[in-house]
């Protein structure tokens, strides 16, 4: 069997075991069995997809070309996966929470969901890409070509437009396979990102057993490579700083803003907690895919005739030395870098044209709204598929245009610079608030015309798209349009050039723009959660619910989601919701999932467009967006500041109100007893002045007269006093500050006491449960307690109206709380006291009825403030038939009699 | 025969006092000592003028001023009000219900006499 055949073999053996892992990931993830595959390390071999074809073979005649500079190329990645990780991180969050399906749902999706950014995006990224697959067809061709040659009369690959053919045919039907099985761009492709991962190892395996093989096997060890590399002429090129700058700017740029690293990056990301692995392992793969460039170069310059192509040594070098088999692994090295690179580009490029290209155009045309028209789902599918095969379908035509005649490495970096006008708008999303559409459309249209015009139409060589004439006069003779020499800056390398000038007036035209113009509300919305998006994790609401039906929605997402997927949406839903069934409330919070939700299937844009065909085309009130767009973080914050400081505002005026209520009461209180204070006072000094008054100037007033008016004027000045005793007396009571004279005494004594020192009169009083024996012993202040029997007694004198009255004091014990307590009722037999007074009868000057009767009202005042004093109380006791006060005095007294 | 004072007070000794000093300058003096019925006592008796007090039993003197004032046979009456709480707030409620003058316990004898004697001699 031929080499050839046996090479032919190989592949589609190789082919096969990529299905075979791919299959398998997929029936594992499928089963849930999907552990392994959310290994950091998957994610990390993933990434490599950056190693094409073009770093493969590419690096290596770069080195033989260029010297070191390939390493910019390794180093820009390295800078974003170690310095810049925190970006990569925000992307990450921003992709995951956004439900971001490719580079153009994440630029549309900032700038307001806009349908003009998405396809502009789109747009842009195919024809930077187109040439970078080209350039993958046109590797795998040279390379079996190379294989084929060695072999002596072999007509194998002469036709390398049919191999391109073939390659490009195989590419799209896995693509189609494993690409497009979920729609939902975010249940990520497991297959896809197995065979990848495992493409990744067989490549640095490759590259590694041929580095080892020129280093040992050819070079003759270490010492006699480095030698050589000494003596070669890559050792003694300079490195040209501006374009190194250049360059490793450029890498890293792409690194973040071509569609298929952000697919794998971003898309693709199974856990933000990857990102920390692939932070070191990531920089450690690119510096061992780099490591043995250098010598294979060097070996490869030495030991193959001048003339051969420097981007094949890796294969070129182990065929001349007769190592067809390394030269096989490293073949299949270069195939893997070249299929894997294609394969995500495609399935990137595809999402981003069927959503934000063939579906909108879809919906538009097809004649309904997107409740009424048919299963989208499938349509979906299809445009998917059929997006895929035209983006291999156009590489491949590139290629054949092209005729393969270009330098690889030239055709990346041109792709390179393309891609890398995204990031103004990506970086500016993420990280400025006031970025606006119309800022990235200015500043994307500017770099990419500026790119286009400077270095991709140039690159085609000179005289095949631009006319010379024009290089070197500039366009109608303007020679600061020159294309190669921009605004008269002449002499740069034309790569740094363009570089320099479409990313200067890229970023230029969005910075100004978006200063100049106004942002719509949306836009705000959006800028507010991309560049938030650690503090918010959840969005604000921005659909208004009520207008849509559910079972409009709910048909809309079965035929985007599938059946049994949008039920259990809407059914968990209508559970939060606490709804039986499984239709929900179109709740605003509701619309905006189910639009996330739809938007990992058909982008952003379009799934807004979709939900805003439902709803209404009101899809944002005014009142929500004066809520909501214009709460940047800081305000939210401020606000909700604001909102606590208020709160305590509330809180101090309610106390304040509360102080200066119990304030005023009591002063109305104090006012009004000044008031009665100054009316019980001055009416017996009424009496007295005017009775003294009479006795003074009265002329011939009768000696009965004179007798009868001093005694008048007696009584008074003792009632005067015994009122000014009472109010000293109940005011050191009230101000706490009495002394007590507090003595163990029988209580029988305190009571005859009291008894015999109010002058009874007509009042009759029965004691009953008397205490005879003196065996109650109060420990109490025996002046104080016989003062509130005394009142007592004297009250019943003043106003039992019977007409023989009768007070019975009448003693029980009770057990009760702590201890036991010594009870005495003094009942009276008069009509006793209204209900209604009965409550302010122990108030200051609460004489209640019409009763001429001596006395301010301070005697049941004095008595309950005394027996507080002592620990005991008094209160009235209803329907005992005359007027009854209960006075209750603890036995054992507790110690905290108030001393 | 003199003129006619009706004194509404619920303090006996001070209306001893003032029917004595009322009685010897000539006045007839009739007293009454409740608020409930003091309107209508006023009506019946058709006095000259009235001493009312303030703090009476059963409706305080300033509501038997304002229905007085409102009823047309003694819109006009003349009346000295006597309080013995003597806050300016009760001036001022005095005023504003019309007392003809305003008098605070404890009051001298002979002021009280050329109150009553200038507000009937009007």
């Amino acid at each position: 069997m031929s080499v050839v055949n046996i090479l032919v073999l190989v592949c589609f053996a190789y082919a096969a075991l990529l299905f075979l892992v791919a299959f398998g990931a997929e029936r594992a993830a499928h089963r849930g069995r999907s552990n392994w595959l959310r290994s950091p390390m998957v994610y990390t071999l993933s990434l490599s997809i950056y190693c094409t074809a073009w770093t493969f073979y590419g690096a290596v005649g770069y080195a033989a070309r260029s010297g070191l500079e390939y390493l910019t190329i390794y180093i820009g990645p390295t800078l974003v996966m170690v310095g810049w990780w925190w970006v990569v991180r925000k992307m990450v969050r921003i992709g995951r929470s956004q439900r971001i399906t490719s580079v153009a749902d994440l630029i549309s999706s900032r700038y307001g969901k806009s349908s003009l950014l998405a396809v502009f995006v789109t747009v842009m990224a195919v024809i930077g890409t187109t040439p970078y697959i080209a350039l993958q067809l046109q590797s795998v061709t040279l390379s079996f070509a190379a294989f084929a040659s060695v072999e002596p009369n072999s007509t194998a690959f002469e036709n390398s437009q049919i191999t391109a053919l073939w390659v490009a045919v195989g590419l799209a039907l896995f693509t189609i396979l494993f690409g497009t099985r979920n729609l939902d761009a975010n249940e990520r492709h497991h297959g896809v990102v197995m065979a990848i991962a495992l493409e990744a190892v067989v490549k640095l395996i490759a590259l590694i057993a041929v580095g080892i093989f020129v280093v040992w096997g050819v070079g003759g060890g270490i010492e006699q490579t480095l030698a050589r590399i000494d003596a070669s002429e890559i050792g003694t090129w300079q490195v040209q700083g501006d374009r190194w700058a250049g360059l490793i700017f450029l890498s890293a740029a792409a690194f973040l803003t071509l569609p298929r690293m952000f697919q794998v990056l971003v898309v693709e990301n199974e856990n933000e907690g990857h990102l920390r692995t692939a932070a070191w392992a990531f920089p450690t793969y690119l510096m061992l895919m780099s490591l043995f460039v250098v010598p294979i170069a060097v070996v490869g310059l030495d030991l193959l005739p001048a003339g051969s192509n420097p981007d094949l040594y890796v294969l070129t070098v182990p065929l001349s030395e007769g190592q067809t088999g390394l030269a096989m692994l490293s073949l299949l090295g270069g195939f893997s870098s070249a299929t894997s690179m294609v394969i995500v580009a495609s399935i990137a490029l595809s999402t981003m044209v069927s959503n934000h290209i063939v579906i909108p155009l879809w919906l538009r045309y097809s004649g309904g709204g997107a409740a009424m028209s048919g299963d989208v789902r499938n349509v979906v599918l299809l445009a998917r598929r059929v997006s895929i095969a035209v983006i291999l379908a156009l590489g491949y035509l590139y290629y054949r245009m092209s005729g393969g005649g270009t330098a690889l490495a030239a055709i990346g970096l041109v792709s390179f610079a393309g891609v890398a006008q995204f990031l103004p708008a990506m970086l500016g999303g993420i990280f400025w608030r006031g970025a606006t559409r119309s800022g990235a459309l200015a500043g994307l249209s500017v770099g990419f015309v500026v790119w286009a015009y400077a270095l991709m139409l140039p690159s085609f060589g000179t005289g095949m798209v631009i006319p010379e004439t024009v290089f070197l006069e500039g366009p109608f003779g303007i020679e600061w349009l020159r294309p190669q020499a921009l605004f008269g800056i002449d002499g740069m390398d034309p790569l740094i050039h363009a570089v320099l000038w479409s990313m200067c007036l890229n970023t230029g035209a969005f910075i100004l723009v978006s200063l100049l113009s106004f942002p719509s509300p949306i836009e705000r919305l959006q800028g507010a959660q991309f560049v938030h998006v650690f503090q918010h994790s959840d969005a604000p609401q921005s659909w208004t619910g009520g207008v849509a039906r559910s079972e409009e929605l709910m048909i809309m997402a079965q035929r985007i989601l599938g059946s049994s997927e949008a039920l259990s949406l809407f059914q968990t839903e209508a559970a939060r919701q606490g709804l039986a069934g499984y239709l929900p409330e179109p709740s605003p919070d509701f619309l905006q999932r189910l639009e996330r939700e739809l938007s990992g299937s058909v982008g952003a844009a379009t799934a807004h467009a979709m939900i805003g065909q439902i709803v209404g085309g009101a899809t944002v009130s005014v009142e929500d967006l004066m809520a909501v767009a214009d709460e940047t973080a800081q305000m939210m914050e401020y606000s909700s500041q604001l909102e606590a400081k208020s709160t305590e505002l509330t809180r101090t005026a309610r106390q304040l109100r509360a102080v200066n209520e119990k304030l005023t009461q009591i002063s109305v209180q104090k006012d009004a007893f000044l008031s009665q204070v100054s009316h019980e006072l001055r009416t017996p000094m009424t009496s007295i002045r005017a009775f003294s008054e009479i006795l003074r100037d009265t002329k011939g007033i009768t000696a009965a007269e004179q007798s009868k008016y001093s005694s008048i004027i007696h009584d008074e000045a003792i009632r005067l006093t015994r009122l000014l005793d009472d109010l000293l007396d109940l005011s050191v009571l009230e101000s706490g500050r009495v002394t007590l004279n507090v003595q163990d005494v029988p209580l029988d004594e305190i009571l005859q006491r009291a008894i015999a020192s109010s002058g009874v009169g007509n009042l009759e009083i029965k004691l009953s449960g008397r205490d005879n024996s003196g065996t109650i012993v109060l420990r109490t202040d025996p002046d104080r307690l016989a003062q509130v029997f005394i009142n007592l007694i004297a009250n019943a004198q003043k106003y039992c109206d019977a007409k023989t009255p009768v007070l019975r004091i009448i003693l029980h014990l009770k057990p009760a709380g702590k201890g036991e307590q010594m009870i005495l009722d003094f009942v009276d037999n008069g009509s006793g006291i209204a209900t209604d007074a009965q409550a302010v009868i122990f108030e200051k000057f609460s004489r209640i009825g019409e009763q001429n009767a001596p006395g301010a009202g301070l005697g049941l005042a004095i008595c309950r403030e005394i027996l507080a004093r002592l620990g005991g109380a008094i209160t009235y006791l209803p329907g005992q038939g005359g007027a009854a006060f209960r006075v209750s005095l603890p036995l054992k007294p507790v110690n905290d009699l108030h001393l | 025969m003199g003129k006619h004072v009706l004194l509404i007070e619920d303090e006996p000794n001070i209306i001893e006092a003032i029917s004595f000093i009322l009685s010897r300058d000539g006045w007839k003096v009739d007293t009454h000592s409740n608020g409930h019925d003091a309107v209508g006592v006023v009506h019946d008796k058709a006095p000259d003028m009235i001493i009312l007090d303030v703090m009476l039993p059963g409706k305080n003197g300033f509501e038997i001023l304002r229905e007085l004032r409102a009823a047309p046979q003694t819109a006009d009456l003349p009346v000295l009000m006597l309080t013995a709480r003597g806050q300016l707030k009760d001036r001022e409620m005095a005023e504003k219900y019309g007392a003809s003058q305003f008098m605070t316990k404890p009051f001298s004898n002979a002021e009280v006499l050329a109150a009553v004697r200038a507000l009937v001699a009007k």
